[in-house]
């Protein structure tokens, strides 16, 4: 399942709920997830807040993409992408893939290439909102580039 | 025999949609063959700086990807999901 929201969500609610919903009692012996979680903090400046835009469309066809070519290669029962959109603030959960398989490998390494991907190449967008502490003229600043998670 | 041809739509996003001042724009496919070719046109004018990254119909192109009658062709910086 792929869901893109505007509103704050809990990954730990989200994941409880689905495994609850998926009906696979019995057949998965591993689930791994990420989390990703907006920081205070960013190249040294304090961050007060973040606009996260994405392209509707083709965000989730993306999205969609990946997940299907994780499928094909690894084993695995169930996938979950939760993806948040619009204003957000500090601590807000950002990004929530988690993985079941019946072992561990699949679960591990699926869930680490979904993420991966997710960073590199899902069409999203973070403007971050500066502190109004800080010594800089610019008040609000386009990140320019993911840091490489490998 | 007439043909009808259709606008592209061309769409913009994030630092390119600031840029541009709109997130997108029709455009008549007259003159026009790849989507580099379509980049030039729409950013005749503009200092743009930093990587683009294109999609015809949602899908990631390169440069010399052909756009066609009717496409939606949208222009966009390097990601930063998740």
């Amino acid at each position: 399942m792929i869901k893109i929201t505007n509103n704050a969500f809990d990954p730990w609610q989200e994941l409880s709920t689905f495994q609850l919903e998926m009906r696979r009692d019995g057949e998965y012996g591993a689930c791994a997830n990420f989390i990703g979680t907006m920081r205070d903090m960013n190249e040294g400046d304090a961050v007060n807040g973040m606009f996260l835009e994405h392209y509707p469309g083709m965000t989730e066809k993306h999205l969609e993409k990946i997940v299907q070519r994780a499928k094909g290669q690894w084993d695995l029962l169930e996938t979950l992408v939760v993806h948040r959109v619009g204003e957000l603030l500090p601590n807000d959960p950002i990004v929530l893939v988690a993985v079941w398989s019946a072992h561990r490998k699949d679960a591990f390494e699926a869930s680490r290439f979904i993420m991966e991907d997710l960073k590199s190449k899902a069409p999203f967008w973070k403007k971050e909102n500066l502190s109004s502490t800080n010594q800089r003229a610019e008040k609000n600043r386009w990140v320019k580039k993911n840091t490489s998670g490998y | 025999m007439y043909e009808e041809t259709m606008p592209i739509k061309v769409l913009y996003f994030a630092s390119l949609k600031e840029l541009f001042g709109r997130s997108e724009q029709q455009l008549s496919i007259d003159g026009l063959s790849t989507v580099e070719d379509v980049w030039r046109r729409v950013s005749e004018g503009y200092d743009v700086s930093q990587q683009v990254l294109y999609s015809i119909n949602q899908e990631y192109a390169q440069a010399d990807s052909l756009v066609k009658s009717g496409d939606e062709v949208a222009f966009f910086p390097p990601v930063t999901g998740g």
